[in-house]
């Protein structure tokens, strides 16, 4: 490929540096590596799992400056310069654990554990977007993390716990999402 | 997938001049990602477009025009304050595509051209001569088996022998009810396209050709006329799973309603085609016409009426025509 | 949308096991405090939460080269030629493997190996998705863009698939696939029928599904001098020794197998599937380790799915509802490699006794790979067909769906007369509906709307064999005072490393947390695999007996009575002793290896259940969703309501995913799986799932299937409930679907 000289190079292997989990972190990678496997396969950072490799389970559901997302979905170049917080990055420096995952133990809330990293770091994102005001909020915006074990209705009860304990922020507009459910809940 | 350069725009211009020697724009990546792996493209180069600023979603000072930027990710539109108020189809519709995750990272401006989810399309096939199957959007040429498939997401309308595949997303159906407008650049400058016309069927495009963007083109956002209808819209998606799913059918529609009488109608009908389906003549012959189930009912089934459903999936056309109704309904409070 | 208070509250961990078992008559029981039958937590969540829990692949030693299989397009034929140059050329590429590298194999024993036929061990093509080839490279990313560039050329042949297949009788010889009798039948089902009062006959399609664990299945090889090290996600450590054995002609002792998480199986992981046999071939070709992890597509020809069932089931009752006759015939897929039979008859065998029975058992061998065991295995499949029929056979009679299960109550096993070692199902009928409310149902179709929608409750009842290993397991107490659990079973989600130290708690008089649970090594104890229930009921009995065995030296020690725990280090040092160990097992009657329902024991075991469903139809957009679930089972004793109950949601859930969402549908030309991906497979989301899901157990101890009182529960809380959703859903609109999952073109008007 050619480009104009005024025009940024595009490099094959791109050098990328972004703050994981309150550490600074600089790889060079080829291009086509995704932030997932960047993680799990280069930076031993395995506790974010790959369980379809795209965007179909949330397995792999990190914080990107806060915001969840699939790593597996993300370029790792795209996170230049950006900040990512894994499952890793949750408990207190001392071990003790955030109060998310302390209500997954405590309500049961998972059982294999695969899904489990991306469940917490969702649930965490969920509780911050103010999507925990009701059981039914709840599933909704935790319906991009899929568990085949299927601890559902545990994983509400969880996020729940924690919302009360974290403290819910206001207006979560989207709550207003209207169900085709057949009077799902009601 | 085979690596690639990697180069960050930092002007539409600059992008749109990579894209010319080859590039491919990036933004979410949230649908690049997975082409790239299946085998369906396999660019030389990114240009990643996420840093320019074209994220901002407005209200104009008149109030007459929504403006929503082409990298609003689908989070961002489906809860802002503006859109939720003045076209509140297009948020729910937003916000019930993908998942949470998703929704952080695919934008406004990559949702309109994601592609069928037709499974024979789909098939992971990275690779010369993988494909298990005919396709004539992975293979030129190579026809459709789709057609007598046990798959029941086939086109209702506009569909040829040639491809039966529909267009999956959920925001381009609200945008072609909100008669919305995308504003494209390309290398030879600006222009608009009307998103109602936005996107091709297969008799209009054949298998290949699914949009009006020209290659090379980038949308920059989109402009939204905001009337009583559009304040009064609703989306409606219907789909095996509660969520994280694409539809089966979907029904967005613009109502503007008084004292029990439709003042004015818009409605398109999502995943029965490979474009969102208008119904010109239904909200013609609804306007005037009372708000109520049984004359919104007779109008949809007068409308499917010309549907062509595959063997096996003669139920859809009944089913666009109760989602449609369902949508009205909605619409006008009338159901919830 | 408003939640009633009772909904909040009945999600709620401490709400929902304070109700979990139940006496006889219905009152709550008394749960410990600790130990057994107490509200323990896990004890590894910890290590979950954190993402501290490794599993397969995620620890690598230096030098382990990616491995990724190139896998075939089409489904029968042959391999003409495969060109590697491109592959080679490409950056990091290593090495790329193909049939003519591959060593002679020994014949495969199947099982623990799963399919008699091993890829790259020619150049026949018998499924789509079969691997052909291996590429190594230094990075993933290296490696899957080699495997895109192999160049395979195959001659293919128009392959046969299920619908096409001829129906045929399995071989029962030399079959590791046959647990049971194929066709057995009493009394005359066609005369009786005749005379009945009431009959039903239909045709009944469970469709083929796949496992979908979340933790694609994934193998690191790694020779070490002539041992072979394995970190493999499985289900039976000890089944991969065994299986690669038998092929690679080694000494088991010289195989070891790690697999301290699973990351979900449901079957997927029981058995030896080819990329756990091609990566230790590929490394010491490669003479560097070698990782092989799945991709998710090929999750779906790589570790097996349960087949496809097509039951046709024919009922006669009296005019008391009493059958007189079942006749359940059945025939699913298999490979043309392997007569898998799925037993979708298994639990008709035993449920109601009727004095004529027909029942067959068939299969297709088509062009695809060999089916296997998922989650609830012959019961699942086959319980939807023969729960529906009776529901049918209830309308025909005009009698309540209950009543007439009541009716037909079996005192007995009606399949050989004997006495059951424990059953509650009374009992689980009695509550189920009592916490469902199902007297209040009205008898009619049709007879509820709210809005637009239609609601509807029905029920089932749920049967499971007992499956039982023989096990051993080893409990330590350490010189600094520590007990350490040791036993080669696997955690998969059951709750194993709380469950077995549970067990050694209470036999130790001890509290559970503090103890340390290791499992998951050849190196350790060995058990059987983790799958058919059976881990508690066997790794649980050896467990107890060899906690039995170091209490019985502690006390040894101290003059024959158990000095209180914090006695025991010093114990130790007075005496002179360092660890001290104690050796437990479980054995089957007459050292079998394997028991299914008692096998040729007294006693018939089973485990039953009750599901009430009820459902919301709308059908003007073609929709079905549940609204709530109560289910009771009669299981044995359970050891931990937290866990027991997180079980059974999740196996009620699948059963939702088998009535309204999952199919893996396969294009008939090419006989590949129309979607190898999970946005194009539906498995249930957490919207798709109301918080109402009460489950209970009858209070219940079984004094003859293990040393613990338990039977198992694992596969039970799947069975039934697709049956009671299809009933819930006729009972709602007057449509009765028999082919599922329930979708739009059923539904839809």
């Amino acid at each position: 490929m050619t480009t104009r000289p005024h025009d940024h190079p595009g490099e094959a292997m791109p050098a990328t540096r972004f703050v994981l989990n309150g550490t600074d972190r600089a790889v060079t990678h080829e291009a086509r590596v995704t932030l997932l496997d960047l993680l799990r396969e280069r930076l031993g950072a395995t506790g974010t799992k790959k369980g379809c490799a795209e965007g179909a389970c949330g397995a792999c559901t990190v914080l990107l400056d806060g915001e969840r997302v699939n790593a597996c979905m993300v370029l790792a170049a795209a996170v230049h310069g950006r900040e990512v917080t894994t499952v890793e990055g949750l408990a207190a420096a001392d071990g003790t654990l955030h109060a998310v995952q302390r209500a997954f133990v405590e309500q049961d809330a998972l059982q294999c554990g695969y899904c489990t990293p991306g469940q917490v770091v969702s649930a965490v994102a969920c509780i911050r977007e103010g999507h925990a005001g009701s059981e039914v909020e709840i599933a909704e915006w935790m319906s991009g993390n899929l568990c085949r074990c299927a601890a559902y209705p545990q994983i509400v009860a969880a996020v729940q716990q924690a919302a009360a304990e974290l403290g819910t922020p206001q207006g979560g507009a989207s709550g207003a999402v209207q169900s085709t459910a057949p009077a799902a809940r009601a | 997938m085979e690596n690639f350069t990697y180069a960050r725009a930092d002007s539409p211009e600059a992008a749109i001049r990579a894209a010319a020697d080859g590039a491919v724009f990036a933004a979410g990546t949230t649908e690049l990602v997975n082409w790239m792996r299946l085998g369906i493209v396999a660019p030389p180069a990114l240009t990643d477009i996420s840093g320019l600023d074209l994220a901002a979603i407005a209200l104009a000072d008149d109030g007459a025009t929504l403006t929503v930027g082409a990298l609003a990710t689908l989070n961002a539109v489906g809860t802002a304050p503006p859109v939720r108020t003045h076209a509140p189809a297009l948020a729910e519709a937003a916000l019930k595509a993908a998942s949470p995750q998703l929704r952080n990272r695919a934008t406004l401006g990559g949702n309109v051209l994601q592609r069928t989810r037709c499974p024979y399309f789909r098939a992971e096939a990275a690779g010369e001569g993988r494909m298990p199957w005919p396709c004539n959007k992975r293979v030129a040429g190579s026809g459709c088996v789709a057609r007598e498939a046990p798959f029941d997401r086939a086109a209702l309308f506009g569909w040829t022998d040639d491809c039966v595949a529909t267009q999956p997303s959920d925001p381009v159906v609200a945008l072609a009810a909100l008669d919305a407008v995308a504003r494209v650049q390309g290398p030879d400058g600006i222009r608009e396209v009307a998103m109602r016309d936005f996107h091709l069927d297969q008799q209009e495009g054949g298998a290949a050709t699914e949009t009006r963007l020209a290659p090379g083109e980038m949308i920059l956002g989109y402009r939204i006329p905001v009337d009583a209808a559009a304040r009064g819209s609703a989306y409606l998606k219907v789909r095996e799973r509660e969520s994280y799913e694409y539809a089966m059918v979907s029904a967005a529609v613009c109502l503007d309603h008084a004292d029990g009488t439709i003042r004015a109608l818009r409605i398109a009908l999502g995943s029965v085609a490979q474009k969102p389906w208008r119904l010109p003549q239904t909200e013609a012959a609804l306007a005037g016409a009372a708000l109520d189930e049984e004359t919104v009912q007779a109008a949809m089934d007068a409308a499917l009426r010309d549907a062509r459903p595959l063997p096996g999936q003669g139920w859809k056309p009944r089913l666009a025509a109760n989602a449609a109704t369902r949508a009205v309904m909605m619409a006008g409070g009338i159901v919830r | 949308m408003t939640v009633s208070p009772r909904t909040r509250d009945i999600h709620h961990v401490d709400i929902g096991t304070a109700r979990l078992i139940v006496a006889p008559g219905g009152a709550a029981a008394a749960l410990p405090e600790t130990g057994i039958g107490s509200t323990e937590r896990r004890l590894d969540g910890d290590d979950k939460v954190t993402g501290r829990a490794a599993y397969a692949g995620e620890e690598m030693p230096p030098g382990t080269l990616h491995g990724v299989l190139v896998t075939s397009p089409v489904a029968k034929g042959r391999i003409v030629a495969i060109g590697t140059d491109a592959a080679l050329a490409a950056d990091g590429v290593v090495r790329v493997i193909v049939p003519d590298d591959m060593p002679a194999l020994a014949a495969p024993s199947v099982p623990p190996v799963a399919q008699s036929f091993v890829p790259m061990s020619d150049t026949s093509i018998r499924y789509e998705g079969q691997p052909v080839a291996i590429v190594l490279a230094e990075t993933l990313e290296q490696a899957e863009h080699g495997a895109a560039l192999v160049d395979l050329r195959i001659e293919a042949e128009t392959p046969t698939v299920f619908e096409t297949a001829e129906t045929v009788t399995p071989r029962t010889e030399g079959n590791g696939y046959i647990l049971g009798a194929l066709d057995p039948a009493r009394g005359d089902a066609e005369a009786a029928m005749r005379d009945a009062a009431a009959t039903v006959d239909a045709v009944y399609v469970a469709p083929t599904r796949h496992h979908n664990m979340m933790e694609p299945s994934a193998t690191l090889a790694e020779w070490r001098g002539g041992a072979l090290h394995m970190h493999d996600s499985t289900q039976w450590t000890y089944g991969v020794r065994y299986a690669l054995s038998g092929l690679l002609s080694m000494e088991p002792g010289d195989i070891h197998v790690r697999c301290p998480f699973t990351g979900g199986g449901f079957g997927a992981k029981g058995y030896v599937w080819p990329h756990q046999i091609l990566a230790p071939l590929a490394a010491r070709l490669a003479g560097r380790p070698v990782k092989i992890a799945l991709s998710r597509a090929q999750c779906y020809t790589g570790s097996g799915y349960q087949p496809v069932v097509r039951s046709r089931v024919a009922l006669g009752a009296d005019a008391d509802g009493r059958l007189t006759a079942i006749r359940h015939d059945t025939e699913n897929v298999t490979s043309t490699a392997d007569d898998y039979v799925e037993f979708g008859n298994a639990g008709t065998r035993s449920l109601y006794p009727a004095p004529n029975l027909s029942l067959t058992t068939r299969i297709r061998r088509a062009d695809v790979g060999t089916p296997t065991a998922m989650r609830a295995p012959h019961e699942g499949p086959g319980m939807f067909a023969l729960e529906s029929a009776m529901d049918e056979l209830s309308y025909a009679l005009d009698m309540d769906p209950l009543a007439l299960r009541l009716a037909n109550y079996a005192e007995t096993d009606p399949a050989n007369g004997k006495p059951f070692s424990s059953n509650r199902l009374r009992d689980a009928y009695a509550e189920g509906a009592r916490r469902f409310g199902w007297d209040a149902r009205p008898r009619r179709v049709r007879a509820r709307r709210e809005g637009p929608r239609l609601i509807g409750s029905g029920m089932a009842s749920a049967i499971m064999s007992t499956f039982r290993f023989p096990a051993s397991a080893r409990v330590c107490l350490t010189r600094d005072g520590a007990i350490r659990v040791e036993a080669g079973a696997q955690e998969i989600g059951t709750g194993t490393r709380t469950i077995f130290p549970q067990i050694a708690a209470e036999r130790l008089g001890i509290a559970a947390d503090g103890i340390e649970m290791v499992l998951g090594r050849t190196d350790l104890p060995e058990t059987g695999g983790t799958f058919g229930s059976s881990s508690t009921i066997s790794v649980g009995s050896a467990v107890a007996d060899a906690a039995d065995a170091l209490r019985a030296r502690i006390e040894g020690l101290a003059d024959g009575t158990l000095p209180p725990r914090e006695a025991w280090p010093a114990l130790l040092r007075e005496n002179g002793t360092g660890e001290l160990v104690g050796e437990g097992g479980f054995s089957l009657p007459g050292d079998a290896p394997f028991d299914a329902h008692g096998g040729a024991g007294e006693h018939s075991m089973h485990t039953w259940g009750a599901v009430f469903v009820e459902m919301a139809v709308d059908e003007a957009l073609g929709l079905a969703r549940m609204r709530r679930c109560v289910a009771c089972y009669s299981a044995g004793r359970i050891l931990n309501p937290v866990t027991a109950r997180s079980q059974m949601i999740g196996g009620i859930i699948w059963g939702y995913g088998r009535a309204m969402l999952e199919k893996s549908a396969m294009d008939p030309r090419s006989a590949r799986y129309l979607s190898k991906n999970l946005s194009g497979v539906h498995l249930p989301v957490n919207a798709d799932i109301p918080q109402e899901i009460d489950v209970s157990f009858i209070e219940e101890h079984d004094p003859h299937a293990s040393a613990i009182g338990v039977r198992g529960i694992g596969e039970l809380g799947e069975v039934g409930v697709a049956a009671a959703i299809a009933n819930a859903v006729y009972h709602a609109t007057g449509r009765r679907v028999r082919d599922l999952p329930i979708t739009f073109g059923d539904l839809v008007g």
